[in-house]
C-alpha cells in the first residue's frame, strides 16, 4: 500500500494522527457524545510544567529551547506587531493556491480515468509510476524549472495534493457497487443520471479520505517548500529566527503550522459529517 | 389483453455450462406467473435476460416497452432520500408528488424524506416495490423479493403485492423457491429444471387464498421439484 492510499489520517507534520475508525454503514447505537476525559490532560500539562521548570533552573538553555512562558510572550508580541499575521496570510495563501491547482489537476485526472476505460488505460500507468517518486525529493528539479520564487513552493504543494486526490477519487469511482449500477440501468437512468446519482456519490467517502490526506500533505509540502529562499511566510519567520538563535520564535512558528493543519483537518471532518449524513447513525 | 411476454427457444450459456436450453414461455397481459425451481435452474438468469441485463442469448423473446424489476436486495441508493429513490429516472412528471403517491400505496407515506439506511429490510423492500410500480410497468419482474425478509414481514408483503397487482394489473413474473408463496399469489405456477420448463399448473382458486385450499396442488408442485410432501403423506 502506498503512503498516499487510504491509510490513516495524517496530521500536518506528517505524523500519524490518532486513527479514526471509519463509521460503519449501520452504526449499532446512537453516537455517544461524552464529556472529554479530563484526566487525559494530566500528562501534557505535566510535561509543559517540567519544560518550564527545566528552563527556569537553567537546565534547558534558551538558545536550545526557549521556555513556554517566553514562547507565549513572543507569540503575543508577534501577533501585536503584525508579523505573525502577515506570515500566516502568506503561508495560508500558498497552501490555498497550491491546493487549488493540485485539486483541479488530481480531480480532473481522477474523473477521466475513473469514468472512462480509455482514460484509465492512458492516464493510470504514468500517474501510478510518478506517484512512486517521493515528491519532496523533487525540490532540486523544481528549483531548476521554476527558480527560487513562489512557483516551486506552489508546485510542491500542488504535487502533494494531486496524487492522493487522484488515487482515492479513482479508487472510489471504481468501487461503485455493480448491483446499484444494474438497478439504475433497469430503471432507465441515462448515462448522466448513472454518473450523477450512482457513481459519483458512491465515490464521495473515499474521495474525502483522499482530501484529508491531501491537506496533510499540502501543509507538509509547504513547510519543506518554505525552506527554499523564503522572504515571507511562516517558514521565513522560522529561518530568520534561527539565525538569531530565537528558539522562542521557532517554536511559535511550529505551533502555528500545527494549528493550521488541525484547523483544515477539522474543516474536512465537518464537511464529511455534512456530506455523509445519509449514513445511518 | 395482448401477450406480455413471448419466449421461444431461449438458450443461454455461461462458458461451457448451458443455463437455459431452449426455453418457451408465454405470459399474457395482467397475468401473475410464479417461476419455481431449485437454485441453479436458470430462473434468475431468465429474469435478468427479460430485464435486458444480459443481451448475449440465442432464441427470441418479446417483452413490453415498460418493464420494471424488484430485486432480492432492495438496491436503493443510500445517498438519495427515499422519495428521490422512487422518482429518479422518471421523466416529465413531478417526481415528488408521484413518489409520495407511490409511497402511500406501499404504506410508507411518512417516509418520503428518510434516508434508505434508516429503513428496516421490509420497508426498504417496499420502497423498491414503489420504485418499480411508479414506472407503470406492463411487465413486473420480481426476483425473490421476499427472500431476505423475516417470516412475518413476508406475510404482510404477500398481501401488499397481491393488492398492488390487482390495482395496477401488470403482467408479473415472480421468481421464488417458496411453493406456498407461489400458490398464494400466482394465476399460474411454472416449474423450471435444467434450463427449461418441466411442469405448469393453473391455480384456479378464489383470492385471497388460504393455504388449506391448495394442499393437493402443493404436493404436486413439490413432486415436480423432486421433493416428497411430508404433510400430504
Amino acid at each position: 500500500m502506498s503512503r498516499w492510499e487510504k491509510s490513516v489520517p495524517i496530521s500536518t507534520v506528517g505524523v500519524v494522527a490518532r486513527p479514526e475508525p471509519v463509521a460503519p454503514a449501520r452504526a449499532p447505537a446512537a453516537r455517544q457524545r461524552k464529556w472529554p476525559d479530563l484526566r487525559r490532560w494530566l500528562s501534557p500539562i505535566g510535561l509543559v510544567l517540567l519544560w518550564q521548570v527545566a528552563s527556569s533552573t537553567g537546565v534547558l538553555p534558551p538558545d536550545k529551547l526557549a521556555s513556554p512562558v517566553t514562547v507565549f510572550r513572543s507569540a503575543y508580541e508577534l501577533v501585536v506587531d503584525g508579523q505573525l499575521v502577515d506570515a500566516f496570510l502568506v503561508s495560508s495563501s500558498r497552501v490555498a493556491v497550491g491546493f487549488a491547482i493540485g485539486a483541479v489537476v488530481g480531480g480532473a485526472l481522477g474523473l477521466v480515468s475513473g469514468l472512462s476505460r480509455w482514460g484509465e488505460r492512458l492516464l493510470d500507468p504514468p500517474v501510478q509510476m510518478l506517484r512512486t517518486l517521493p515528491h519532496l525529493g523533487l525540490i532540486p528539479l523544481f528549483i531548476l524549472w521554476f527558480g527560487i520564487g513562489e512557483e516551486p513552493k506552489l508546485a510542491l504543494v500542488a504535487a502533494g495534493v494531486a496524487f492522493p486526490l487522484y488515487l482515492n477519487l479513482h479508487a472510489g469511482i471504481r468501487q461503485t457497487d455493480p448491483a446499484l449500477l444494474e438497478a439504475a440501468r433497469v430503471l432507465g437512468y441515462t448515462r448522466f443520471e448513472r454518473v450523477a446519482h450512482v457513481v459519483l456519490p458512491s465515490a464521495v467517502p473515499q474521495t474525502l479520505v483522499g482530501l484529508r490526506i491531501a491537506l496533510g500533505t499540502a501543509w507538509l509540502s509547504l513547510i519543506v517548500g518554505e525552506q527554499i529562499n523564503a522572504d515571507a511566510g511562516i517558514g521565513y519567520l522560522i529561518n530568520n529566527a534561527r539565525e538569531f538563535l530565537r528558539t522562542d520564535i521557532v517554536v511559535v512558528g511550529l505551533l502555528v503550522y500545527a494549528l493550521l493543519g488541525l484547523t483544515t483537518d477539522a474543516l474536512v471532518r465537518a464537511l464529511e459529517r455534512r456530506v455523509l449524513r445519509w449514513r445511518a447513525r | 389483453m395482448a401477450g406480455a411476454v413471448r419466449i421461444r427457444g431461449l438458450v443461454k450459456d455461461f462458458g461451457s455450462r448451458r443455463v437455459l436450453s431452449g426455453l418457451d414461455l408465454d405470459v399474457s397481459g395482467g397475468e401473475f406467473v410464479a417461476l419455481l425451481g431449485r437454485s441453479g435452474c436458470g430462473k434468475s438468469t431468465l429474469l435478468r435476460i427479460l430485464a435486458g441485463l444480459d443481451p448475449d442469448v440465442e432464441g427470441t423473446f418479446e417483452v413490453p416497452e415498460r418493464v420494471s424489476v424488484a430485486f432480492q436486495q432492495p438496491r436503493l441508493l443510500p445517498w438519495r432520500r427515499v422519495w428521490r429513490n422512487v422518482s429518479l429516472g422518471l421523466r416529465g412528471v413531478d417526481g415528488r408528488a408521484v413518489a409520495e403517491r407511490a409511497l402511500a400505496e406501499v404504506r410508507l407515506a411518512g417516509h418520503a424524506d428518510a434516508w434508505p439506511l434508516t429503513l428496516s429490510g421490509g420497508e426498504a423492500q417496499r420502497v423498491s416495490l414503489a420504485r418499480a410500480l411508479v414506472r407503470e410497468p406492463e411487465l413486473l419482474l420480481l426476483d425473490e423479493p421476499f427472500g431476505a425478509l423475516d417470516a412475518l414481514t413476508r406475510l404482510a408483503m404477500h398481501h401488499l403485492v397481491e393488492q398492488l397487482w390487482r390495482e395496477h394489473r401488470p403482467a408479473v413474473l415472480f421468481v421464488t423457491h417458496d411453493v406456498d408463496e407461489a400458490l398464494l399469489l400466482a394465476d399460474r405456477v411454472v416449474v423450471m429444471d435444467e434450463g427449461r420448463i418441466v411442469a405448469e399448473h393453473r391455480v384456479d382458486l378464489p383470492r385471497p387464498r388460504r393455504r388449506a385450499a391448495f394442499a393437493d396442488l402443493r404436493s404436486r408442485v413439490l413432486s415436480n421439484l423432486g421433493v416428497d410432501d411430508v404433510e400430504a403423506a
